[in-house]
């Protein structure tokens, strides 16, 4: 697999196989899309200690580094897996770095989408929508919440099981979450990147932009081995330069999405990471329409069926693109800081880091 | 699916170091007026400026010393390859020698060809061509039909290059002759050869660029005399060695920053004065999109720096580089457009007008020199396993 290559590590072989012996079968799959929670798949994934990669091993996590666990959240997607595995990684990590006690099963990040507050009274009654919260009504929300002084502060809440039954795309769930003076279990402080405009959106952003990686090399793996396969006027139709430069354009998609994502998988909650953050998911968004589209293309009405599996990674593709902000959210963002910062500034911007800050260390943090 | 690697890469010491200096070295070049910044960086022919980039020791900074290099690694050159595009600074007269001439030689070249050339390329003094495409060969490289005949110690050159940019203003040429049988995929019987573009026989014509620029030429060679110590590599070999050393000649920064200057100078004009009203969505988005795809690429250019720095040979990601990249060059000036109202115009004085009007007639090059989209697309589809 592309996406994953440079790696080979024990960790991610050991994943991977796990990632792709949960789903094997297409039943399994719509089962979950039909709403019944696969306990039996998440309890492996929870047994492996995979859910707490990022927790601190004081903590009773895996205590590895962001750039060890970010490829997990690729592979992730890779799999397209029905579970909210990577928002439970990373809000497990937030919520225990900011010192919360971490509960047990699934967890999720709230708000989800762009331009959405969910507030904090002083008299700690918590109110405000949000909506496609991913799993909000199977897990434990970690929710950014802006207190009566106008700070934010993580909040936790219980899952919310009237949260209704909406599901994106991908058919995973996503109910708008609706705060009407509710208590949450616990408070605690925002980090500083979390206080920062944009800080809290980057990260479930760059959490899907690696599952939009990882999907992605699948979606062109099926491609390319359609092509090979599928023999029209004599011979494979990957033999004409029509398919072939269909398939190296969306190659180039990855390629790019895939580097942006490495740009920023030296950061977890940091404030430098804040905008490599969102460079990866606005180039991971971009690239996943022209993938899917590609994929699609190439597979012919055979990919358009509900047998073949492409669908179970293209329709997460059209669906995370645009969750944590699609790629026109972040390239404003983007563009603000660039134009606020002026055209001789913008090198610096790109090119002093991320190297300044990992090289310190003598290695990735 | 076939394993692409853009293994993500750290910066050494060194690098950082050298990139500290090279921004020192451009910023006295700077605020002496030295040159001016501005698009198509290393289009721009300016021997004053190679000479001294070349005395500060940014030309051949691979090089082992004897041959007047620094002995840096691959990853210093890259950093000192972007920062001089991203300032707009005029690189063209020493480019292509630092970039593919001189490390052919220093593979490849004979010891007298190495001792005799490479300290001067080095020092910013002398530059190169390629002589590659013919007027019947561009795309389709193994037809060459320019014939290299061995006279004694000799070789004897007969035939013509095309495209053959700056042939008038620099001292010498790789030419990709055919020497021998072609054999049944036509890439045998090639072989390289450093011609000198003021030997006897060497006729240079120019082909003006629709610009109106002389940047091309066409090169004729009428039984030129070439020395056999002039040779690079071994007889037959020339096929192989174009094709090796492909993975630096497309993965580099010159293939997505040439228009970097135009870029800037779209932030600046929509950004115009500090304290004005702010920018619009429309605006943001735009600039934003660019910035977001120049940092991947970045990133993807820096890892297969990376890899060339460890010794691999990431043919299938430098072409990737390209593909992207270029796509990304074209790209500017149809962003840069949208916030300019009416036809671009010669003869004014505004900058951001003057570049895009210039990227916009060049614009059409990118996609075609060092291998085009097409061609990169089908090396890429074959590298992804597509059989």
């Amino acid at each position: 697999m592309a996406a994953m290559a440079e790696t080979g590590s024990v960790l991610l072989d050991e994943a991977g196989r796990l990632f792709g012996d949960l789903f094997a079968s297409a039943e399994a799959r719509l089962a979950a899309e039909r709403g019944e929670w696969p306990e039996a798949a998440w309890r492996r994934l929870e047994e492996q200690g995979f859910t707490l990669a990022l927790v601190p091993e004081a903590k009773g996590g895996a205590g590895l580094r962001p750039a060890e666990v970010w490829p997990l959240l690729r592979l992730a997607g890779h799999y397209a897996l029905p579970l909210p595995f990577a928002e439970t990684v990373i809000a497990a990590a937030l919520w225990a770095r900011a010192g919360g006690e971490v509960p047990a099963g699934p967890l999720t990040l709230a708000p989800a989408l762009p331009g959405e507050t969910l507030r904090l009274d002083a008299a700690g009654r918590l109110s405000g929508r949000a909506h496609a919260v991913p799993w909000a009504g199977q897990a434990y929300i970690v929710a950014s919440v802006t207190d009566a002084r106008g700070k934010p502060v993580l909040a936790l809440l219980p899952p919310q099981k009237e949260a209704g039954a909406r599901r994106t795309l991908g058919g995973d769930p996503a109910p708008d979450l609706v705060l009407d003076g509710a208590t949450p279990e616990a408070l605690r402080p925002a980090s500083a990147s979390l206080s920062l405009p944009h800080g809290w959106l980057a990260l479930g952003a760059h959490m899907r932009a690696e599952q939009l990686v990882g999907g992605m090399a699948r979606a062109l793996a099926y491609a390319i081995e359609h092509a090979n396969t599928r023999v029209q006027f004599g011979r494979p139709i990957g033999k004409f330069q029509a398919v072939q430069h269909m398939i190296a354009e969306a190659a180039g998609e990855l390629a790019a999405a895939t580097a942006a994502c490495d740009r920023a998988a030296p950061f977890f909650d940091e404030e430098e990471g804040v905008l490599d953050a969102a460079i990866a998911k606005a180039r991971a968004s971009e690239a996943a329409g022209k993938v899917a589209e590609v994929a699609h293309q190439v597979l012919g009405a055979m990919g358009f069926t509900r047998e073949h599996p492409l669908h179970f990674t293209t329709r997460r593709l059209w669906s995370w693109r645009d969750e944590f902000g699609g790629e026109h959210h972040w390239h404003e963002m983007i563009g603000r800081r660039a134009l606020a910062a002026g055209g001789e500034a913008l090198w610096r911007l790109l090119a002093d880091r991320p190297e300044g800050v990992m090289d310190e260390a003598g290695e990735a943090r | 699916m076939a394993e692409l690697r853009f293994p993500p890469v750290r910066l050494p010491a060194e690098a950082r170091a050298v990139r500290e200096k090279v921004r020192a070295f451009l910023r006295d070049e700077l605020e002496a007026g030295r040159f001016t910044p501005d698009v198509d960086s290393w289009g721009r022919f300016d021997p004053e400026f190679s000479r001294r980039a070349g005395r500060a020791g940014f030309i051949g900074m691979t090089w082992p010393k004897a041959y007047g290099g620094g002995e840096y690694s691959a990853l210093s050159r890259f950093v000192v390859a972007c920062e001089m595009l991203a300032a707009g600074a005029p690189c063209g007269a020493h480019w292509i020698a630092d970039r593919q001439s001189g490390p052919q030689i220093l593979r490849h070249g004979s010891e007298l060809a190495r001792r005799t050339l490479l300290p001067r390329i080095a020092a910013g003094e002398c530059y190169f061509a390629i002589g590659m495409s013919e007027p019947n060969s561009g795309s389709d490289l193994a037809s060459v039909r320019t014939r290299a005949r061995r006279e004694g110690d000799a070789w004897v050159i007969e035939g013509s290059k095309i495209w053959t940019s700056r042939a008038h203003q620099v001292h010498y040429l790789i030419a990709l002759t055919r020497t021998g049988d072609p054999g049944p995929d036509r890439h045998q019987g090639l072989t390289q050869f450093i011609v000198d573009l003021k030997a006897p026989g060497v006729i240079i014509r120019p082909i003006h660029n629709l610009a109106g620029g002389h940047e091309f030429n066409e090169v004729f060679f009428d039984r030129v005399r070439v020395g056999d110590e002039w040779r690079i590599g071994e007889v037959g070999e020339g096929w192989r060695m174009v094709t090796g050393e492909l993975a630096f000649e497309r993965s580099g920064p010159d293939r997505f920053l040439s228009d970097y200057r135009l870029l800037t100078a779209l932030i600046d004009h929509l950004g115009v004065e500090p304290g004005a009203e702010e920018v619009g969505a429309e605006e943001a988005r735009a600039v934003g999109r660019l910035v977001a795809h120049l940092g991947a690429l970045l990133s993807m250019s820096q890892a297969v720096a990376g890899l060339l720095a460890a010794g691999e040979n990431p043919a299938v990601e430098a072409a990737l580089v390209k593909d992207v990249g270029t796509r990304f060059e074209r790209e500017i000036p149809e962003v840069a457009r949208r916030f300019f109202s009416g036809p671009v115009r010669s003869g004014g004085a505004d900058y951001f007008e003057r570049a895009l009007g210039r990227v916009m007639l060049h614009a059409p090059s990118y996609t075609l020199r060092g291998g085009t989209r097409e061609i990169l697309r089908g090396i890429i589809a074959r590298g992804l396993g597509l059989r």
